[in-house]
């Protein structure tokens, strides 16, 4: 049973980075109406710049941390601005194959400016684990479900009690109507990029200190990221969270007590979970099922 | 009076379609002004010139200034322009929708402001915390015309109010601009299909026809005018 308890507690570490790099991804499919692809490379390059203030610049991780999060949200805002509303008029498809060629460009450049070598990144958190009812759990893992708590609860509260929160939220969910009111809402939607290039920051930060840092570090990460957005919902945070988490425990028990699963098979386990969502309940867990464009 | 919207020669267009071919318009400070007109007159088309969600050629000039710029710049400027269709966040709550209202403005005072705006829709604070989706028709519509009050508007623009309305509450609604119009000093310039009830509430009206004005005059001249009465007004 403790071995049980200690799965699910690893499943929530996990799940929660895929939940912070999901919730960037509804972030922006809410207000842009698109999947960035590009996300998991956008975080990428956020955990090197932290790599390097913590590497090459002797800085402790959450200094390193923090100035990350202000470079990725400027990165965000700068990537909406200059790269995302150009392509904005017309076919959203358009706006996807930017964001494709954008993964791409941003793999090269990661690669260009670090190698490709694969590096150790410092983790914030002790490897040492602490006994809870004779389960023993690691204090990173606590240490990383609870830095994606505290950030989705700074975000609700962005979003339901400031000005700027419900400004971002109507230019999102009716453009049209918040220009009307006043709000300008190319400016909202950068912010959202901002957002979520924090969000993704936070979960690249999270994952590479057991995952190790190389120009793919994101990559299966986005799938699973994919899969806790289809799972909860592409349009609701909520469900992006608990979607992430599901997720992440859901894997972690399948490979642990289904032998022929593994880990080899973690990834195809979540594209199966994509399948079945699309297939079942297109809408997700916590997505609403009306289609309205009006 | 002095006009606080002035329109001249304005012109708008959809693509190829030529909405409006030369608007010349007035709304005097303090007045109620209805635009009438036939489906397809260019009555919609006006208002969205006004606020800039279409692109415009023309002069457009408010409080003495020109007008220029999107809806975002305009709504600054204190036109507030309820569009047809209701207009409201409806995923959003009834709280949050007036809160958008006042977004524009720097004051503190939206508690103020809500009780203000409850004053003219009593029903409003026991829905506070219901998504505006879930209000009927007209209670969406009375919704919007609060959010708009929120902003404290020199121009309060309502495009149809009475659209898939019931009667009664579209007299409501217009019993209601007519007070906020009296008690108030609001500056109104409303869109209508219904000219009946439209030219109750307003002083002056403009009857389009293919995007241009074909008859202007004071309510009670349009009225009398048995012909205007036939052919623009349709009762």
């Amino acid at each position: 049973m403790a071995d049980f308890w200690q799965q699910v507690v690893a499943g929530l570490a996990s799940g929660s980075i895929y939940a912070s790099l999901a919730l960037a991804l509804v972030l922006i499919h809410r207000a842009t109406g698109v999947i960035n692809f590009a996300q998991g490379e956008m975080a990428t390059f956020s955990t090197y710049i932290a790599w390097t203030l913590t590497t090459n610049h002797g800085w402790s991780y959450w200094p390193a941390f923090a100035v990350t999060l202000l470079a990725s949200f400027a990165g965000g805002v700068a990537i909406h601005q200059g790269i995302i509303r150009p392509n904005d008029k017309g076919s959203l498809l358009r706006v996807v194959i930017v964001t494709i060629g954008l993964l791409l460009a941003l793999n090269g450049l990661v690669t260009w400016i670090w190698s490709g070598e694969v590096r150790a990144m410092q983790s914030p958190f002790p490897t040492r684990t602490i006994d809870i009812a004779g389960v023993a759990i690691s204090i990173q893992d606590i240490g990383t479900i609870g830095v994606v708590l505290a950030t989705v609860a700074v975000l609700w509260a962005l979003f339901q009690y400031t000005k700027i929160g419900l400004a971002m939220r109507a230019a999102a969910v009716n453009p049209a109507e918040a220009r009307l009111v006043g709000v300008r809402v190319t400016w909202m939607l950068s912010l959202g990029w901002g957002l979520a290039a924090v969000l993704g920051a936070i979960s690249g930060m999270l994952a590479a200190p057991s995952l190790f840092l190389d120009p793919n570090l994101m990559a299966a990460l986005l799938i699973y990221a994919f899969a806790a957005a289809v799972l909860g919902g592409i349009d609701s945070p909520i469900g992006a969270v608990v979607g992430g988490l599901t997720l992440g425990v859901g894997l972690n028990l399948i490979g642990a007590y289904v032998d022929f699963v593994g880990a080899d098979l973690r990834l195809p386990a979540a594209l199966a979970v994509i399948l079945v969502v699309l297939l079942v309940k297109p809408s997700g867990i916590f997505g609403k099922s009306e289609v309205r464009r009006v | 009076m002095s006009a606080l919207l002035t329109l001249e020669g304005v012109e708008a267009r959809y693509g190829p379609v030529q909405a409006l071919r030369g608007i010349s318009l007035e709304v005097p400070e303090g007045a109620v002004v209805a635009v009438l007109g036939a489906n397809g007159a260019g009555k919609t088309t006006t208002l969205r010139a006004v606020s800039g969600t279409v692109r415009r050629t023309g002069r457009i000039e408010f409080g003495g200034k020109p007008l220029r710029g999107g809806p975002e710049a305009v709504a600054r400027a204190g036109v507030v322009h309820v569009p047809e269709g209701r207009g409201t966040f409806t995923e959003l709550t009834v709280t949050e929708n007036l809160k958008l209202g006042a977004y524009t403005r720097r004051e503190r005072s939206l508690r103020a402001d809500i009780d203000r705006v409850s004053q003219w829709f009593p029903w409003l604070p026991d829905r506070a915390n219901q998504p505006a989706g879930t209000l009927s028709g007209g209670e969406q519509q009375m919704l919007a015309v609060a959010r708009a009050l929120m902003a404290r508007p020199r121009l309060l623009m309502l495009d149809e109010p009475s659209l898939g309305l019931a009667p009664m509450i579209v007299r409501e609604i217009f019993r209601i601009v007519r007070e906020l119009n009296e008690k108030e000093g609001l500056t109104v310039l409303v869109v209508e299909q219904d000219a009946r009830i439209a030219l109750q509430s307003a002083s002056s009206a403009y009857v389009l026809e293919v995007g241009k004005v074909a008859v202007a005059g004071s309510s009670d001249e349009l009225r009398e005018n048995e012909s205007v009465r036939r052919s623009y007004l349709g009762y």
